[in-house]
């Protein structure tokens, strides 16, 4: 009898389960069947009636039913689960190739680029950074670089004086006096800045434009040693592969004095439009720091010696980024300054 | 500096290739800008003999000529020059032929008679009377030399030289010589330097009988002069005019041509006076006198200050010194007899001058650069030399040569070791002396009075052209660039050296990284602007900001002043985006500001800013105070207060505010006036702030510190607020701070809300208050009682809850 209703148990059970389409269905048919009040709880409490031989036979039997429908229950319940969660995604699909949300980004100044790339590399090298004042004493614009008023090479550099004493640097060198005046050697820095000549405003020219300027005074600084340090720079800024050469030159403040070439990065040497054909770029002016300069600031040029180099920002930012017109740097528009 | 290649060769032996050569000089020291040869730009023009000429049957100014070029048959080429007869040389441009300037000539038509080229005038070929004095201007170019027909016109005209245009730097005045190059030349090639010294050339009478020269100016070292008279004025020789167009000076008769080039030779400026119009048969060199005046060559009258030197004859000036020649210093038809000048001035004397006269010549440049006096005679010999060899007239015996103290060859002692400590290189003391002499240098084994040590065993004798040579490092360079530059080794400096950036420039990029973060790109504009600008942003009159550094000789009107405040420069940027249709700008610059120090003589202040603009949508005052109030988070400063300011002129008086921390302005922030706009043509709202790096440095906050996470739960409460509409909400939220205390955790304002509900002139403000203790959980009625602090505050500035 006990057998029987239990088997009819089993078999509306599953009927039932597999018509149930929701979790509310399911809970419903786990309520009815195993719950504790469940039709199966109800025939267990008639257990007491049956005799010592059917009663764990029984027992056995319920609990192998109990088992089943429950392992069932819960493997259709997650079969529904996953129904959902897959219908749930289809719906929710959207069109990942719409664009993106606006983030309001800006950016440096093409040339602030080059130039924070440049000064990391004269950090990695040791040198310290400086900065000086753009309105200078003729003092040490000239002066004390070994120009004194009457310096022909003055007329190289068309200046703007605002009193006799004082003017518009023209080149970032005054910060090599004002760096040796106050610091005894070891000194390496670099001083980038604003330079001023009274050039007229074209492609090319600028009244008012950037340089680096270097300096390194210690004891048994050489030119080889300039060499060496410059061609560093130029591969870690170019590559590698970069070749330089260096040519004699005249500066009043260095002796020897050189200006350096690298070898064009666009075509490499073999001659192009940017490098008019040479296949060589020049890249910046140096030389051997003039023992009357150290003298000037009271070094001791016998014990000392050193180097000095300035490099013009807007080329090499210009050359870098194929920028054919200075103006442009200095228009700020922004259709421009976003390129970069 | 020009130096054609065939005159190189007078002096050094030289094979090579133009771009051969330019490679090798330039490496050794003399930079090359480039070479040209006039030969370059002509190609197949032949010479031609005319033949015959006959009428054109259909023109009537038409020629057709039959032109022997040097084949089998003549030719026909038809002209419209009224020059020619039977038996004329002319160059002739062939067809399929190039002339300067890149014109072709092609076989063609001319009214039905078919011409086979052109006959060219001296024009066509880029030439003036100035090269061919024989030859005419409007009309075919008729040689006066037999040439054979077919013969290469840019051969017979002497137009093959090559011409090397150096860059000579200022302290190598030697080097604006042909004789200067050619030493350096024969160095480089390893060849003789085949050096010419003129010899003194006899002559008629006795000079010293017919002039006087004294010289009292200080700054002239040397005057050394000679007489020619029964001058025969003449065009120069072929040869003589090829030199002198190839260096870019145009010939003119063989007198003023002599004295040209023997500068270009020697390096040496010369003059030439006009015997005639020497007064008192004296020539005195001397300082101007006190309002003393000169008519200069070129017709202008200059006034003459006491610092100036001039030639003189007994009474008024002939010439200001080494500048320029006056008006009756010329050579006329109607000279007969001159007095050559080969003197040396002091540069700086002559550069001032020049400057001063706003007369920059050929003279005064190389004057300019410090001549060397020993030149001055060996010159003068060379132009006599010429003068007999063009015969330009007869020579009058003697010089005259006023040398008062001759500069001495200087002595340095020659120190190897300190030179090769110095390049970094083991360079032996042969080898130096090697290089030292072909370049005139010479080298003595003896030490210099009192240096007796083996550092001092040698010791280099200086040429006088080369004072530019006084020591070591001199001589290093000499000795490097002949060694190769590029011969040397490269090294590693040796030693360590440890390098970061200063907090100043940590901070600086860590700001500027900050404001790019925001959407901001970085321009770079000029420091200087005119004074215009000040108007455009309507400044008010007063200092400090017009207290400005003036630039006395501005570039044209505009750039004078050195700018004391950099935002009209950021609003030119604004313009100039929205002229080109830029829809949305926001910029900034670090931009450098000048305010001039009381004492014009101390250096003025350079104060470093942030200046920051914006329009275009969403780019609105509350959306730059967000910026302007995170930057500021950014750099570590709290409790800024955002005071409103009216009095301004450049800012919209309802629109603006200063950044104050305590007493300090940081700068200010605001909708710029409309009038402002209007003065730029900006249409849309725009807002700029200003703000000091230099003071957000100062200001900046530490590292910050821990604050343990909290343990226990915040309560929240949202007060919404009803008050008039004058009341600012900093205010209330100080009200606000202030009531709540310790407790306050934050405090968002998250609604503002405008209705005729509230009535009009009212608004009501939503805020969100946040409440903790870090050391339990608060109780509802803690809380309760901090709002009731708070709406109490509230109340004195009638402000209410909202009902």
């Amino acid at each position: 009898m006990m057998k029987q209703a239990l088997e009819t148990i089993r078999t509306n059970a599953e009927e039932l389960l597999k018509k149930a389409d929701s979790e509310a269905a399911l809970e419903e048919l786990r309520v009815r069947f195993l719950g504790k009040k469940g039709e199966l709880t109800a025939i267990l409490k008639q257990m007491g009636s049956l005799s010592n031989e059917e009663r764990p036979v029984m027992g056995a039997l319920a609990n192998e039913i109990r088992t089943a429908l429950d392992t069932e229950i819960r493997a259709r319940s997650k079969e529904l689960a996953d129904a959902l969660m897959e219908a749930r995604l289809v719906a929710e699909s959207i069109d990942v190739t719409l664009p993106g949300a606006k983030v309001a980004q800006g950016k440096r100044h093409p040339f602030q680029q080059v130039l924070d790339e440049m000064k990391e590399i004269f950090l990695g090298m040791g040198f310290e950074i400086k900065a000086g004042p753009e309105i200078e004493l003729d003092h040490y614009n000239f002066e004390m670089l070994n120009m004194p008023k009457s310096h022909p090479a003055r007329d190289t550099q068309d200046t703007f004086y605002i009193t006799e004493n004082m003017l518009l640097r023209t080149q970032t060198s005054p910060m090599q006096i004002r760096t040796m005046e106050i610091q005894k050697p070891p000194i390496r820095i670099i001083c980038p800045g604003r330079v001023y000549r009274s050039d007229a405003v074209d492609a090319t020219h600028s009244p008012l434009f950037h340089q680096i300027e270097g300096l390194v005074v210690d004891k048994g600084i050489t030119f080889t040693d300039l060499k060496g340090t410059l061609e560093a720079f130029i591969k870690k800024l170019y590559g590698e592969n970069t070749r330089v050469r260096f040519r004699p030159h005249h500066f009043p403040y260095t002796e020897p004095s050189a200006e350096m070439d690298m070898s064009c990065f666009k075509c490499g040497g073999k001659g192009c439009s940017l490098c008019k054909g040479e296949g060589w770029i020049e890249i910046l002016g140096c030389g051997m720091v003039h023992p009357k300069v150290l003298e000037n600031c009271g070094i001791d040029s016998e014990e000392f010696s050193g180097f000095a180099f300035g490099i013009g920002l807007e080329r090499i930012a210009m050359m870098r980024y194929g920028i054919d017109d200075m103006r442009l740097l200095y228009e700020n528009d922004l259709r421009f300054l976003r390129q970069f | 500096m020009k130096l054609p290649l065939g005159w190189v060769r007078d002096f050094a032996d030289i094979v090579t290739t133009p771009h051969e050569y330019a490679e090798r000089m330039t490496m050794s020291g003399s930079k090359v800008e480039g070479f040209e040869c006039e030969a370059d730009g002509i190609k197949n023009v032949v010479i031609g003999k005319i033949l015959s000429l006959e009428k054109h049957p259909d023109s009537d100014h038409l020629w057709v000529c039959s032109v022997d070029i040097g084949e089998a048959d003549p030719i026909v080429i038809v002209t419209g020059a009224q020059n020619l007869k039977v038996g004329d040389l002319c160059p002739a441009a062939l067809d399929g032929s190039t002339l300067p300037g890149g014109i072709k000539i092609r076989r063609g038509k001319l009214r039905g008679v078919e011409s086979n080229g052109m006959l060219c005038s001296l024009g066509e070929l880029s030439l003036t009377v100035h090269d061919f004095p024989n030859a005419i201007e409007d009309g075919i170019m008729v040689l006066d030399e037999e040439w054979p027909t077919g013969t290469d016109a840019v051969h017979a005209l002497g137009l093959d030289d090559v011409s090397v245009e150096f860059e000579i730097t200022p302290n190598r005045p030697d080097c604006l010589s042909i004789r200067g190059l050619a030493r350096e030349s024969a160095a480089t090639y390893g060849v003789e330097f085949k050096d010419h010294t003129p010899e003194a050339p006899r002559g008629e009478g006795d000079i010293q009988e017919m002039l006087k020269v004294d010289i009292s100016a200080p700054v002239c070292s040397r005057y050394v002069a000679a007489m020619v008279t029964n001058v025969r004025v003449a065009p120069s020789p072929r040869w003589l005019r090829e030199r002198l167009r190839l260096c870019g000076v145009r010939p003119i008769n063989n007198i003023v041509d002599i004295t040209n080039y023997v500068m270009l030779e020697y390096g040496h400026p010369m003059h030439a006076f006009d015997y005639a119009y020497v007064g008192g048969k004296s020539i005195q060199v001397r300082m101007a006198t006190e309002d003393e005046k000169i008519v200069t060559l070129d017709g202008v009258e200059r006034a003459l200050t006491t610092d100036m030197m001039v030639i003189a004859d007994d009474k008024v000036p002939m010439a200001v010194a080494g500048v320029m020649g006056g008006e009756f210093s010329g050579i006329y038809d109607t000279t007969k007899t001159i007095v050559f000048e080969g003197a040396c001035f002091d540069g700086p004397s002559v550069r001032v001058t020049a400057k001063k006269l706003g007369m920059r010549t050929e003279a005064s440049g190389r004057f300019e650069k410090g001549l060397n006096p020993a030149n001055c005679l060996p010159a003068i010999y060379r132009a006599l030399e010429l003068v007999k060899e063009l015969d330009a007239g007869d020579i009058i015996g003697g010089v005259i040569d006023v040398y008062p103290q001759p500069r001495l060859p200087r002595e340095i002692p020659l120190r190897p070791d300190a030179i090769n400590k110095l390049l970094g290189t083991d360079v032996s003391v042969e080898e130096m002396i090697n290089i030292l002499e072909p370049l005139g240098f010479e080298v003595e084994k003896k030490a210099l009075a009192g240096l007796f040590d083996k550092e001092h065993a040698y010791t280099v004798i200086v040429p006088p052209e080369r004072y530019d040579v006084a020591r070591d490092c001199d001589l290093a360079e000499e000795v490097c660039r002949y060694v190769g530059y590029n011969k040397v080794p490269s090294t590693i400096m040796h030693g360590t050296a440890t390098a970061r950036p200063s907090e100043r420039q940590i901070f600086h990029d860590k700001m500027i990284q900050a404001l790019v973060g925001y959407g901001l790109y970085e321009c770079e504009t000029f420091s200087f602007y005119g004074k215009k600008a000040w108007d455009n942003i309507t400044l008010p009159e007063t200092p400090p900001l017009r207290r400005a550094v003036v630039i006395p000789t501005p570039l044209g009107e505009d750039p004078s002043i050195m700018r004391p405040t950099a935002v009209p420069s950021l609003l030119d940027v604004v313009a100039r985006n929205y002229n080109a249709r830029v829809e949305e700008v926001a910029v900034f610059e670090n931009a450098t500001e000048y305010i001039s120090a009381e004492n014009p003589e101390e250096l003025p202040t350079e104060n470093e800013k942030f200046i920051l603009a914006m329009y275009g949508e969403g780019h609105d005052y509350l959306a730059l105070k967000g910026i302007v109030e995170q930057l500021l988070a950014s750099a570590g400063i709290k409790n800024a207060a955002f005071v409103r300011n009216t009095d301004g002129t450049t800012y919209h008086p309802g629109r603006t505010a200063d950044i104050m921390l305590g007493d300090v302005k940081l700068g200010c922030i605001g909708e710029l006036h409309p009038k402002v706009l209007a003065n730029y043509g900006i249409k849309p709202r725009t807002c700029v702030a200003d703000i000091s790096f230099d003071l957000l440095f100062e200001h900046r906050g530490g590292t910050p510190e821990f604050k343990p996470l909290p343990k226990h739960p915040a309560m929240t409460r949202d007060l919404a607020l009803v008050c008039e509409e004058e009341v600012a909400a900093a205010d209330i939220a100080a009200r606000i701070q202030k009531g709540a205390g310790k407790l306050l955790e934050s405090l968002t304002l998250f609604d503002i809300y405008r209705g005729e509900n509230l009535g009009t002139g009212k608004k009501s403000l939503a805020y969100k208050l946040v409440l903790r203790t870090a050391e339990r959980t608060l109780t509802d009625e803690e809380a309760d009682n901090a709002v009731k602090k708070v709406l109490k505050n509230l109340e004195e500035i009638n402000v209410v809850l909202r009902s």
